[in-house]
């Protein structure tokens, strides 16, 4: 869209955080959308990069202000499958809860892409079926 | 049920009891009778706040420099008491805030965006409009000499725009409306007349129904919807009523029923009716941002900026507040004080070490905060006004955007202009939204954008992007109570908990709105004095 020109883009003091050089992030790549209340985006990879870097950063290393965003990468607290689950359907303190935004399939899929990469190396699949009994 | 009908009764009774008082003592005296009763109260604002009684020299540690904490800052000093503010950006307001050219704002996840608007554009990230019943908002307006002028939310000549309907064409907001009342003005008068109704609807009442239908739907004689200069009054012309030899109007055609209903485009249309987006609604000249700084001027020597809370304490004494400067992190400082204010965005409270009673933690507990993003676009020229006779409103479409909203000032003018590029709250868009880098943000709007303004690609200049999830003081638009949560939490949320208090638009029944935030406080801190001036 030739935006890159007409914006300045400066890093800030947290310049380290950012994974991409100011440069590449002028040229857009294909993305889904999606169009009602619920998401689109179906594997594990995509619904990570549309929804959770929005919070806990695209290195899933999180962020902090006033107040925090977890880090998500080498995180223990992933090792049981249930933890994660639990969190993406019925949300925790000020994160929101996406049950409703998102089916079994695509829960199980955000959370074993982020148990499986950014340090995490948990290979005990979660299963739409998992997903399914923790929404009760 | 029960309720309403007792709800009735009540207001019979108090009507009653109006017409008497007007009777006796003049209108004057009626309207002050009203508005106590809570009869012709448009509010729930009773007017500047009384707070009487000697606080003997109490004080109070206010948390936050929005409006919810300014506001108790600036009652409880009138009132006598010793007030400090505790705020962790750099400049008062919180989310009552405004972007312009030469401002910077650094999000989470390190990126820092320049604002280049032309001197006096704008955008307002957080909220941008007032309604004319948000009446303690607009008293503080008054109050504090904070300059207002109409926010335009309904312009019939703005679009309303769907990808699937009308080959993608953007609809004026006049011809959707119209079209959809008169077909179903025509429908309706079409069953009155077939006699479909007589269960219903009396005769005298049918009768006066298909008057009604025919006024307010633009019927012609025989109560049709049609191609007339009877419709053209309300949808447009295809040639509009000139001057001299060529004056004569020509009737545009109406859009049929199926293809409205179909569109879907119908559903924007309660954007003009909702109570809260009534017209009038208003917007401070030259931004948001007005009220608070209006409000910082008068509290300028209590507040403490850069300030960071880590953690809040009491005991029978008093409350100790843990909080370092954000400019020199490494130091740790105290402030005391006999009684605490606090209004910290939950999404960081439930966060921090706070010593209340574990209801009322357990409260702090169960509010996610709302995703939200607004995106500002600068262009060459006013090209809505020059091309489109747009002047101020919101066009609403299907696509990710949801809205563009063109400026409510400076109208008419060859020159730069901001619009709103993108406006989306709640739903998957707002996160995916969030989940980009603004300059993909500001790119994508701009792309969307050009789908009912292809002038988009001429004429765009520059742009900012906020995504309030991104956003470091609230991580978060706005509280989102699920009426779940609110009949188990919201009660032991606004107790007086020991000396603490909280306030903000998340201890409101009017959510993500700055009316909400003003309310609170002043309840809070009504409740607050009478314990202060009992003990």
């Amino acid at each position: 869209m030739g935006t890159g020109s007409a914006l300045s883009f400066a890093l800030g003091l947290a310049a380290s955080l950012a994974v991409l050089p100011a440069a590449a992030q002028d040229a857009p790549k294909p993305r889904s959308f999606s169009s009602g209340y619920s998401f689109v985006e179906t594997s594990g990879e995509e619904l990570f990069v549309n929804i959770c870097q929005g919070c806990h950063m695209p290195d899933a290393m999180g962020a902090t202000g006033a107040g925090t965003y977890p880090s998500l990468a080498s995180n223990p607290n992933l090792e049981a499958g249930g933890y994660p689950t639990y969190l993406v359907l019925h949300g925790r303190r000020a994160m929101p809860p996406f049950g409703e935004m998102l089916s079994d399939d695509q829960i199980a899929a955000v959370v074993n892409y982020v148990r499986t990469h950014f340090g995490n190396n948990f290979s005990d699949a979660v299963t739409a079926g998992d997903v399914k009994d923790a929404r009760r | 049920m029960h309720e309403k009908h007792r709800e009735q009764a009540q207001m019979v009774r108090r009507r009653d009891l109006l017409s008497l008082i007007g009777a006796m003592a003049g209108s004057g005296a009626m309207y002050h009778a009203m508005t106590s009763l809570g009869f012709a109260a448009e509010s729930r604002y009773g007017g500047p706040i009384r707070l009487e009684g000697d606080p003997k020299g109490a004080t109070v540690l206010i948390l936050g420099a929005g409006l919810a904490g300014m506001t108790a800052a600036f009652e409880l000093r009138k009132a006598g008491y010793s007030v400090r503010v505790l705020e962790f950006n750099a400049r008062p307001g919180g989310r009552n805030w405004t972007l312009r050219g030469g401002d910077r704002f650094a999000e989470l996840g390190g990126v820092t965006q320049a604002c280049e608007f032309e001197e006096g554009l704008y955008i307002n990230p957080g909220p941008w409009r007032i309604p004319y019943h948000h009446r303690a908002l607009l008293d503080y307006c008054k109050r504090l000499n904070v300059a207002l002028e109409p926010f335009i939310q309904l312009n019939h000549n703005a679009y309303l725009h769907s990808q699937r309907a009308f080959g993608g064409r953007p609809q004026r907001i006049r011809a959707v409306q119209a079209d959809f009342r008169g077909s179903i003005s025509e429908l309706l008068a079409k069953v009155t007349r077939q006699g479909k109704l007589d269960e219903g609807v009396t005769k005298e009442d049918q009768e006066i129904l298909l008057q009604a239908l025919k006024s307010w739907g633009a019927l012609d004689r025989d109560y049709r919807y049609n191609a007339s200069l009877i419709s053209s009054e309300s949808r447009g012309y295809a040639k509009a009523p000139g001057g001299g030899l060529s004056a004569a109007p020509a009737p545009s055609d109406p859009v049929a029923l199926s293809d409205i209903l179909k569109s879907r485009l119908w559903r924007y249309l309660q954007n003009f009716a909702n109570y809260n987006f009534q017209t009038t609604m208003f917007q401070p000249v030259g931004g948001m941002d007005m009220i608070g700084k209006a409000f910082a001027k008068e509290l300028a020597d209590v507040i403490t900026y850069n300030a960071k809370v880590t953690g809040i304490a009491q005991d029978d004494g008093g409350v100790t507040v843990s909080f370092v400067d954000t400019t020199v992190p490494a130091k740790r400082w105290t402030a005391t004080a006999d009684w605490c204010v606090c209004t910290i965005p939950l999404s960081i409270m439930s966060q921090l070490p706070v010593q209340v009673s574990s209801a009322m933690k357990a409260a702090i507990d169960a509010v996610p905060y709302s995703g939200s993003v607004k995106v500002g676009l600068q262009f060459k020229r006013r090209f809505w006004e020059e091309d489109e006779a747009i002047y101020g409103g919101i066009s609403y479409t299907d696509t990710p955007i949801r809205q563009i909203a063109y400026p409510n000032t400076g109208f008419n003018r060859s020159s730069r202009g901001v619009l709103l590029g993108a406006y989306l709250f709640d739903g998957a868009n707002a996160y995916e939204f969030t989940a980009m880098t603004p300059a993909e943000r500001v790119a994508r709007a701009v792309e969307f954008g050009a789908a009912i303004h292809p002038q988009y690609k001429n004429e765009f200049e520059c742009g900012v992007a906020v995504a309030w999830h991104r956003v470091p003081f609230t991580l978060g638009c706005s509280g989102d109570w699920s009426d779940a949560a609110r009949v188990q939490h919201y009660h032991n949320l606004c107790q007086i908990d020991g000396r603490i208090v909280l306030a903000g638009e998340h201890a409101s029944a009017l959510p993500a709105w700055q009316e909400g935030a003003i309310l609170s406080a002043l309840d809070a801190i009504g409740r607050l004095h009478e314990r202060v001036v009992r003990t």
